[in-house]
């Protein structure tokens, strides 16, 4: 009913939003999420909301479509490695292909730091795949690009008890 | 290289996460899950100190059962506890559940930011960085208070380790974005821009998202940034592919800081500095060149990286739009991409492209690929490309190449992905109303659209295509043609329909000589469609009936056989009932003459921006159109002398025909608007009622009103305003005011607590009116009770134009006052200032009620203590006419109540006021004494003060 007035009366507000990255999903084919990091407020239904809503999106598209995909007011960066879909939902001016091979540096990433990572790997893991998440993203920004330097850092912090 | 094994550490959550995982339903998992929250509840409530271990491991426990949808209640404080833990997995621990689960218990946010200040304070890297991190997750306002301060500090102090840095910089960052008030960057600007220097590649990529946000906000404090920012990406695209080591990605030596920096770069104008522009123009060429370069390798790591470089720098390119040769440099090699293999490419260079297209520099080079991109939308698998194929050609079309872009997207339309139809359609319309060189092309085009898409095209398009054929005489015989022959199809659009009706109901005339489409063929041609259209579309077929009888007589007597069949005649819209009741009593009373001036054909619509381009607009969302589009827009529109926006009232014709300087304008619009004010007619027969009513009530905005129906002397003084606002008390559109200088056009809509109203100011002299000024206030009490908001109007009016005015009204509570509109304008030098009341009045804001006799009477007893009720006797000022009396009774906004009152003479009404506060029943009754020409009057309200403002308004309308 609210709704409905405001738009009657053309009082939409979009807020303002200043984030770069709203969230980091990954989704496996069924729709079960590996990981969702936020960088937005949302409350929880609105997330459960989203992650249903980037699977039904992004899971119809065939290998031949773009990488990228419309979503709502901004745009889903996403890219699929075996049944995994590694999804960063960015604002639509964004540079699409530096988000895109973002994502394929977090995955071989992961992947050296997982040996071969797997699905399972995120599982049992999922605390540290926040850490990795950390030193590379940060409050919406891309913090660390250069493999060495992350793997490094995660030997260490994995020598520590 | 380091390795994980599965679960290491900590074996029990291993075991758990597996049994979830061999649960074979939810009821299993459930009933695991409940076990184990018993399990981690009883160790934290039991005697014996739980180890760090444990605690770590049951912690994480709990955020995994969180993070599987399950809410968790408990175990907060063992989290927060970690924090203070010496052992780096158990902090990390502690961290991540806060950051997950963040609660805003005070109690413990204290605590949490004790933790994060001894971390912070603790010189250890490690755990640094895990207050930072916690910091830049959570990021609440708590936070920023308690932090803002000391992270500068941390980020440009000289002993910081790099790590620290990085995440210091976007640790500020987030503060930044969430409490920009308590981040001071005062002192700390140059330092901060220094960072650009950093010797450390990742303290630059974190460090420039930082200067990036605040150079947006503070352009001037960071503008040093631009000189460091070109040379440090100088120095990355100089360098080899091996140069950078660890920044460099599949040969690309440091893709993401590139882009980074390029981004920066877009924040500000070009470089002043000669040298410095210079060095940012070579850095360009030298990107653009790369692009031709033979692949370092096959990868498309490679490819991807080096070309998110590219597309950076062809958006900074784009947003200099003053150097030609690096414009049509990136043109051309966007066009390469057209037609490359990667799906990836063509779709960000159709994107890019349509950027292009808006410079005057590429503009003509980005036409040269139209062949491609029209390909492009007939054959790319990918819906979204197609979409932006579209939006390219749009972009790119021009008179040069508008008909081909048009056809071609015509015939797209007929296939393309439901989702786009809409934009698609308004995009056709836009651009055939913009390069049509001769219109019969351009109503072709349109008819087109409501053929192959006619559930997409909004009421704008057939609006427009309306009056453009009105306003153009070269046109309407070849669009009484077409839609002639359109409507021979036996299934049609009902927009074909509402087109169709319009244009033979005012130029039928045209195409009568043809045996074929004689007066007789079209009226049945329309007719036969009239029993499938929907109520608005029959009103307006019953309009252009009646302007049938007036172009062609003997039409008439098969036309008022239609008129009189119960089907019109006792329809149960009310609408349509009184169309057909005052058209046949038009039809058979009024001279051939008088028909002729009431129904004589439509004038030409002021001259306004096309209605159609401010709704693609709203639909793209505010930027998505260009300045330049719209300012073409206006121009191109301006050549057409092209029609008016038009509320989105189901009836746009009744607004159209509000212009007409006949007094036909009711016709359409009546519906709103009930009788005699002033200006009594000169006989009391029915017929002079109804053209009397329609010259005072409808809104000829600029048309001058013939003597005979004027209801307000040009040359009379202004009137004073409260007789202003009575005028409008039962009706929302027509004239405000006027003078010799101007006129104001009032057209009002409301539901429930809501209102906007459009003011038309016209000018009608012939020298501009400058520093035009309109102001809204609510003086007193009635600020609190109205919530008004007026958009500016164009500080100048043009001789003999009109600008357009909205004002949204919100109704708080009850009031009594109007709202003041003052307005201000020079003329020849001379200031003119005047004040009036705007018609906002109470009723305005009426929801009709309909009820049973039973209904009414017995809540008409509960509203019975005295001051409920409000009562006047008075003299009735205009003749006593049952029909007029109802007419306006309802322009109140009541509903009027039939065979309530025993008394059949006699009105009741109900209505509910709807306020944001509250909502007012209100009952109304109204006996009419016709022999003393006397009527009493009785209000009865939930709340006295709308009862006595009823009252008060309604004693004066009658």
């Amino acid at each position: 009913m609210n709704e409905a007035k405001c738009s009657w009366l053309g009082l939409i507000f979009s807020p303002v939003v200043l984030v770069q990255i709203r969230f980091i999903l990954i989704q496996n084919r069924a729709g079960k999420t590996r990981l969702a990091k936020w960088y937005m407020q949302f409350d929880d239904d609105e997330k459960q909301k989203l992650i249903e809503e980037v699977h039904a999106v992004v899971t119809v598209r065939d290998a031949k479509h773009t990488n990228f995909v419309e979503f709502r007011n901004f745009k889903i960066i996403y890219r699929r490695y075996a049944g995994l879909y590694f999804c960063i939902c960015v604002d639509v001016t964004d540079n699409n292909l530096a988000y895109l091979e973002a994502i394929h540096n977090f995955v071989e990433v992961l992947n050296e730091y997982f040996h071969n990572v797997c699905e399972l790997d995120l599982v049992f893991n999922f605390y540290k795949v926040y850490t990795v998440v950390d030193e590379m993203f940060l409050a919406g920004e891309i913090r660390e690009t250069s493999q060495t330097k992350v793997l490094k850092q995660l030997l260490m912090l994995q020598s520590l008890e | 290289m380091p390795a994980v094994s599965k679960g290491d550490g900590m074996r029990g959550l291993a075991v758990f996460i597996s049994d979830i995982r061999n649960c074979k339903s939810k009821e299993a998992e459930i009933k695991r899950i409940n076990k184990e929250l018993a399990n981690i509840r009883s160790k934290f409530k039991g005697d014996k100190a739980l180890d760090g271990y444990s605690k770590k491991k049951y912690v994480c426990k709990l955020l995994f059962i969180f993070l599987l949808g399950h809410d968790i209640d408990f175990g907060h404080m063992e989290a927060v506890n970690l924090l203070s833990s010496n052992k780096y997995t158990e902090k990390q621990i502690g961290y991540l559940f806060i950051s997950v689960l963040v609660n805003s218990n005070s109690e413990l946010i204290r605590l949490i930011n004790n933790a994060i200040k001894n971390d912070l304070s603790s010189r250890n890297p490690t755990f640094m960085c895990l207050a930072l991190h916690c910091i830049a997750n959570v990021g609440s306002r708590e936070m920023a208070e308690a932090f803002a301060g000391e992270i500068p500090r941390i980020l440009v102090a000289g002993d910081t380790m790099d790590s620290v840095k990085q995440s210091a910089a976007l640790c500020l960052l987030r503060l930044y974005k969430t409490s920009p008030d308590l981040v001071l960057m005062g002192e700390w600007t140059s330092r901060v821009v220094h960072l650009l220097n950093d010797q450390h590649m990742g303290v630059v990529t974190a460090a420039i998202s930082l200067i990036t946000c605040l150079s947006q906000k503070n352009p001037d404090e960071f503008k040093t940034c631009v000189s460091l920012a070109v040379s440090r990406l100088s120095r990355i695209v100089s360098s080899a592919s091996t140069d950078l080591q660890d920044y460099t990605y599949y040969f690309v030596p440091a893709p993401w800081l590139s882009c980074k920096l390029l981004r920066l770069l877009q924040c500000y104008p070009p470089p002043e500095d000669g040298a410095v522009k210079g060095r940012l123009v070579e850095c360009l060429e030298t990107i653009l060149n790369k692009a031709q370069e033979p692949p370092k390798s096959k990868k498309v790591q490679h490819s991807n990286a080096k070309n998110a470089i590219l597309f950076e720098a062809i958006s900074l390119i784009i947003h200099y739009d003053s150097e030609p040769n690096l414009l049509v440099r990136a043109c051309n090699q966007l066009g390469q991409f057209l037609q490359h293999r990667e799906t990836n490419l063509r779709y960000l260079a159709l994107e890019s492209m349509c950027t292009l297209a808006s410079s005057e520099f590429s503009h003509e080079a980005v036409k040269t690929h139209i062949e491609t991109v029209i390909n492009a939308l007939k054959t790319e698998r990918d819906v979204s490309v197609r979409q932006r194929a579209a939006d390219l050609l749009y972009a790119m079309c021009d008179r040069s190449n508008a008909k081909q872009i048009v056809a071609e997207m015509l015939s797209y339309l007929e296939t393309a992905d439901y989702s786009i139809r809409e934009e698609m359609v308004l995009k056709v319309a836009i651009l055939a109303e913009k390069y049509a060189v001769d219109y019969s092309w351009y109503v072709d085009t349109i008819l087109n659209l409501i053929r192959i898409a006619g559930d997409y095209v909004s009421e704008e398009v057939w609006y427009r295509v309306i009056q453009i054929v009105i306003n153009r005489d070269d046109v309407q015989g070849y669009a009484a043609k077409t839609v002639f022959e359109a409507l021979q199809a036996p299934a049609c659009h009902e927009n074909m329909v509402k087109v169709g009706g319009y244009i033979l109901g005012e130029f039928g005339n045209l195409i009568a000589g043809d045996p074929r489409s004689s007066p007789l063929v079209q009226f049945n041609l329309l007719h036969s469609k009239f029993h499938l259209c929907s109520v608005p579309t029959r009103a307006l077929l019953l309009s252009a009936y009646i302007k049938f009888i007036n172009l062609f007589p003997e039409t008439k007597s098969t036309i008022q056989e239609v008129l009189r069949s119960d089907s019109q005649i006792r329809n149960s819209d009310v609408e349509l009932q009184q169309r057909a009741v005052e058209y046949l009593k038009l039809s058979s009373i009024a001279s051939t003459d008088v028909l002729a001036t009431v129904l004589e054909e439509m004038p030409p619509f002021p001259e306004r921006e096309s209605s159609i381009l401010a709704k693609l607009k709203k639909k793209k969302g505010p930027g998505a159109v260009s300045v330049n589009e719209l300012e073409e827009g206006k121009r191109e529109g301006g050549e057409l002398n092209g029609g008016g926006e038009r509320g989105g009232d189901s009836s746009a014709i009744a607004a159209s025909n509000a212009s007409t300087p006949s007094p036909s304008a009711d016709l359409l619009g009546l519906r709103t608007g009930p009788p005699v004010t002033a200006a009594a007619p000169s006989a009391g027969s029915l017929l002079v009622d109804v053209f009397s009513e329609a010259g005072v009530n409808d809104d000829g905005f600029l048309s001058s009103t013939p003597p005979s129906v004027v209801s307000e002397d040009p040359a009379t003084p202004l009137p004073e305003s409260n007789e202003l606002l009575n005028k409008f008390v039962c009706k929302n559109n027509g004239v405000l005011f006027e003078n010799q200088l101007l006129q104001i056009g009032i057209k009002s809509e409301y539901r429930q607590n809501l209102g906007r109203m459009y003011l038309f100011y016209g000018n009608k002299t012939s020298v501009q009116f400058v520093t035009f000024t309109t102001t809204v206030t609510c003086p007193g009490e009635l600020q609190s009770q109205l919530n008004v908001q007026s958009k500016t109007v164009e500080p100048l009016i043009e001789g003999g134009a009109q600008v357009q005015q909205v004002i949204n009204i919100e109704c708080l509570t009850d009031f009594t006052d109007a709202p003041l509109l003052n307005i201000k304008f020079r003329y020849g030098g001379a200031l003119q200032n005047l004040t009036l009341k705007l018609p906002v009045t109470i009723n305005k804001f009426f929801q009709p009620t309909e009820m049973a006799s039973h209904d009414f009477f017995q809540r008409w007893k509960q509203l019975s203590q005295p001051q409920q009720e409000a009562q006047k006797i008075f003299k009735a000022n205009n003749a006593m006419d049952t029909e007029v009396l109802k007419a306006k009774l309802l322009g109140l906004g009541m509903a009027l109540l039939e065979n309530v009152d025993p008394n059949p003479e006699n009105f009741v009404c109900a209505g509910v006021i709807q306020t944001k506060a509250q909502q007012v029943g209100s009952l109304l009754r109204l006996e009419p004494n016709a022999q003393a020409q006397m009527y009493r009057l009785t209000v009865r309200s939930s709340k006295d003060t709308v009862s006595k403002r009823l009252c008060e308004l309604l004693a004066e309308q009658f």
